[in-house]
């Protein structure tokens, strides 16, 4: 049977589980009595089994098969969740997510054991139970060991059902036991509980033809591979082997509940077929070819999955929304169709009238078009952070240290490229935090702090943005120690420390010398890889600022843009040149008559509506030809990064317009002012400003 | 022109002019040869990017040649193209030259090897001479030319 194609969904399903498991496990470390989370920890267990079974995973099917054991005895109360128990479990779950590691990287599943894991968690079965119910829970391993008494009684009434052997099947047989081989007919018996019969069938298939050659089956091989068979089917195996080894084989399949053999011996063939052996020769060659074939056929795929281990990359997709985006191909087409009639219609009049209606309407279709796609490429963040709140109670036990994460705005939805970069980051971040961002609890009993320390990710849409929020309620970062250190690094010089604000200090934070530096977790906790966090968002688009406030904890705030690729941007004219700027940094367009700019420190600044908002002559930045150009008023765009704001001086609007973002190349030099070039309808480039790099 | 390969070392050049040089290039490394188009200009760019162009919709960076070699500033005439580089596949980049010639194949042993002076800059930009006939072409070191921009940045 050919499993190879079920890889995919089975490493994707496997996730899934694990990550259910793990916030279950996490609920029931909480609430020992939820009997809704126990069931639904039982599930996905069982079918992590039944998979990784299914799959041919022995050790992986072997370690979730005695978690299984033990979340059967919670379930039926025998067992409590103590604290041991889980943080066993927890190991398991790691376990399996290894496994499923070696498996995407190699298409196998590796030979790591985890032996101590299944013990530990038999002991506590063991223990939990209590030595009088011992006897009744089966140990490791239930399905072979336990019905292996039954199989031996059986073996006595023969439970071999008659096989009827085809002429050239018997002369098979007959040359068989001419050449010294043994032939038996052997009948398995399934467990009737097992779910994935076909499966099970596979792998005693694939055990026999490690001892020999099957040369018929009853059902046929194609019937039990659709699993059209009951609990039951029966082979004839040509082996050298004795009966012994065979049966023992075949038992030791998981769910098999026994196997009955039986020796077919020259006499009870037909006599036609030792006569006729010649011929039949011939045949069985084919025949066993076949058989050989059909166990190969599992073999070449299992060296195929290692040669090209890389599992494609899916995204999940509503169905809805793909019949969303079905709706609006065909009304492209119908859009199309529409272009072309008016095209050879008479009247020029009614061309021109009937040309705009239609343009409107394709304008609607590609926006609706945009919108839909960008929707299947959006995914909660959900994905990401949901395997957080293990990760920080991991810290927790580690560190010695109580807290807790809170977590809101889950639901927020963000592209599936962005999605798959910030986790690390986030990671990153909450380590940070746990780790040095909150005290020991004797240090914050003592500054009249809850014991507990919280940690809280907050992520919520705002505008065209995401921002998540990594908050933390400890002590907070010393500005004055990192200037001292920065000075100490060479970083920057004691003036300028001195001019610095307590935003431009804590940015400091942030660069790359920084990181580097073990000292400086030893006084603020921060800075460790934190550059590495800055540049990872900047490079998804997004920005990074921290805030704190010294003895009451940091937020670190990223903001992250909600689409990549397509954006709305406001065109604007400066000189001949046209340029970008995209709508989600825009606050404001203001009107500024040449009077109202002020100067501070020889800067120009404006002043609006409360703000000084210093004025940026975009012009000079971007090094445009000076003209005669004097108008009356000037135009300019008010930009915000974070709560910074920013006038940039430009010639004229143009408009607002939807614009497709790509990337100028690598070789040419920008200064990060460009964040990307665009085309615009008549053929020509405009280069997308990023406001964040000018403010 | 005579296009018999020869052997197996032969190799195809793209003949370019630049004032009154020839230089040939790789033409494993061209891939496409365009007329002279409305440049957009990046503010803060190395002097020689002129800027990017539009190629059917991608966004190419072009740079001038005789400002990289110091030569005289361009000047464009009907017989100006850009050659579009392809050194790495997912990044290309133009270069404005102010004719393309000819093809050409060059035995390993019509090329002659040049010097490398690794404090001039220059010579990172030759990879050999060929001889021609009876004219000399220069080679370009694509490799140098483009990748070295990195560096600069």
């Amino acid at each position: 049977m050919d499993v190879s194609q079920y890889l995919e969904i089975f490493i994707d399903e496997t996730r899934e589980h694990l990550q259910s498991l793990n916030e279950q496990i996490l609920v029931l470390e909480r609430e020992p009595e939820n009997v809704d989370t126990i069931n639904e920890i039982f599930r996905a267990a069982h079918s992590l089994k039944g998979m990784a079974g299914t799959m041919g995973y022995k050790r992986m099917q072997r370690l979730t098969h005695d978690m299984e054991n033990v979340f059967s005895e919670i379930r039926n109360g025998k067992m409590k969740a103590s604290a041991k128990l889980v943080d066993v479990l927890f190991k398991g779950l790691d376990a399996l997510e290894q496994y499923l590691d070696v498996i995407v990287n190699s298409g196998d599943e590796g030979t790591e054991d985890n032996e101590d894991i299944i013990k530990s968690l038999n002991d506590i079965l063991n223990e939990g139970l209590g030595a009088s119910a011992a006897p009744t829970a089966p140990a490791t391993p239930t399905a072979a060991a336990a019905v292996a008494a039954p199989a031996t009684e059986a073996v006595a009434d023969s439970g071999v059902k008659p096989i009827k052997l085809a002429e050239h099947e018997q002369s098979a047989v007959a040359k068989a036991l001419s050449e010294n081989m043994n032939a038996f007919a052997m009948t398995v018996y399934i467990q009737e509980t097992c779910i994935l019969k076909a499966a099970r069938a596979f792998l005693v298939f694939k055990a026999l033809e490690d001892l020999g050659t099957v040369i018929h089956s009853e059902p046929s091989v194609q019937d039990i591979e659709d699993e059209r068979f009951d609990f039951d089917f029966s082979v004839v195996l040509l082996t050298d082997k004795d009966a012994e080894t065979a049966k023992k084989k075949v038992e030791n399949v998981s769910e098999v509940k026994m196997a009955c053999i039986e020796a077919i011996r020259a006499e009870s063939l037909s006599p036609a077929a030792t006569t006729e052996q010649k011929v039949a020769e011939e045949a069985s060659g084919t025949v066993q070819k076949e058989a050989t074939a059909q166990a190969a056929a599992a073999q070449p795929q299992k060296s195929a999955t290692t040669s090209k281990p890389v599992v494609n990359r899916s995204v999940r997709v509503d169905i809805d929304k793909l019949d969303d985006l079905m709706n609006l191909v065909s009304e492209l087409i119908i859009a199309k169709n529409g272009l072309v009639s008016i095209n050879s219609a008479d009247v020029t009049g009614l061309r021109e009238s009937g040309f705009n209606e239609q343009i409107e309407y394709l304008e609607r279709i590609t926006t609706n078009l945009h919108q839909s796609v960008m929707k299947t490429r959006m995914v909660p963040i959900e994905n990401v952070v949901s395997r957080f709140p293990r990760m920080i109670r991991d810290i927790s036990k580690k560190l010695d240290k109580k807290m807790e994460l809170y977590m809101s705005g889950e639901e927020t939805e963000l592209d599936r490229t962005v999605i798959d970069e910030i986790g690390d980051p986030l990671m990153h971040m909450l380590r940070n935090a746990a780790d040095h961002g909150l005290e020991s609890n004797e240090e914050r009993i003592k500054a009249g702090k809850p014991e507990v320390g919280s940690i809280f990710l907050n992520a919520y849409q705002d505008g065209n943005n995401v921002v998540i929020e990594v908050r933390d309620d400890g002590k907070g970062v010393d500005v004055e120690k990192i200037k001292k250190k920065a000075i100490e690094k060479g970083a920057i010089t004691a003036e300028q420390a001195a001019t610095m604000t307590e935003k431009e200090a804590i940015d400091l934070l942030f660069r790359p010398s920084f990181s580097t530096a073990e000292q400086i977790s030893d006084l603020s906790g921060r800075g460790v890889g934190l550059d590495v966090v800055k540049s990872k968002i900047e490079a998804l688009g997004g920005d990074v600022e921290a805030k704190t406030v010294l003895g009451s904890g940091t937020t670190f705030i990223v903001r992250l843009p909600l689409t990549l690729a397509i954006i709305q941007a406001l065109m604007v004219e400066l000189g001949q040149e046209k340029y970008a700027i995209p709508l989600g940094s825009i606050q404001t367009i203001e009107d500024v008559l040449p009077s109202d700019i002020k100067y501070v420190q020889t800067k120009e600044v404006i002043h609006l509506r409360g703000n000084v908002i210093p004025l940026i002559r975009l012009r000079n930045v971007l090094d445009i030809e000076p003209d005669d150009f004097a108008p009356e008023s000037l135009t300019v765009v008010i930009v915000a990064k974070g709560d910074r704001l920013a006038g940039l001086v430009v010639d004229n609007l143009i408009g607002q317009q939807e614009i497709v973002i790509k990337s100028i190349g690598k070789y040419i030099n920008n200064n990060k002012m460009i964040g990307g070039a665009t085309i615009l309808g008549d053929g020509e480039v405009a280069l997308i400003l990023d406001a964040n790099a000018i403010v | 022109m005579t296009e018999t390969i020869s052997s197996k070392e032969a190799k195809q050049y793209i003949v370019v002019k630049l004032g009154n040089e020839q230089y040939g290039i790789d033409i494993q490394y061209v891939d496409n040869i365009v007329r002279m188009q409305k440049i957009t200009r990046v503010p803060k760019a190395q002097e020689y990017f002129n800027g990017v162009i539009n190629l059917r919709g991608e966004i190419v960076p072009v740079m001038s040649l005789r400002v990289k070699f110091e030569l005289d500033a361009d000047e464009f005439t009907g017989k100006t193209r850009i050659l579009i580089l392809k050194f790495e596949p997912q990044s290309a980049v133009g270069v404005i030259v102010d004719e393309v010639r000819e093809v050409v194949t060059l035995d390993a042993d019509a090329i002659e090897k040049v010097s490398y002076d690794p404090n001039d800059e220059k010579s990172l930009y030759l990879s050999g001479i060929g001889k021609h006939n009876d004219s000399l072409i220069s080679l370009l070191n694509i490799a140098g030319i483009i990748v070295e921009k990195e560096k600069e940045a």
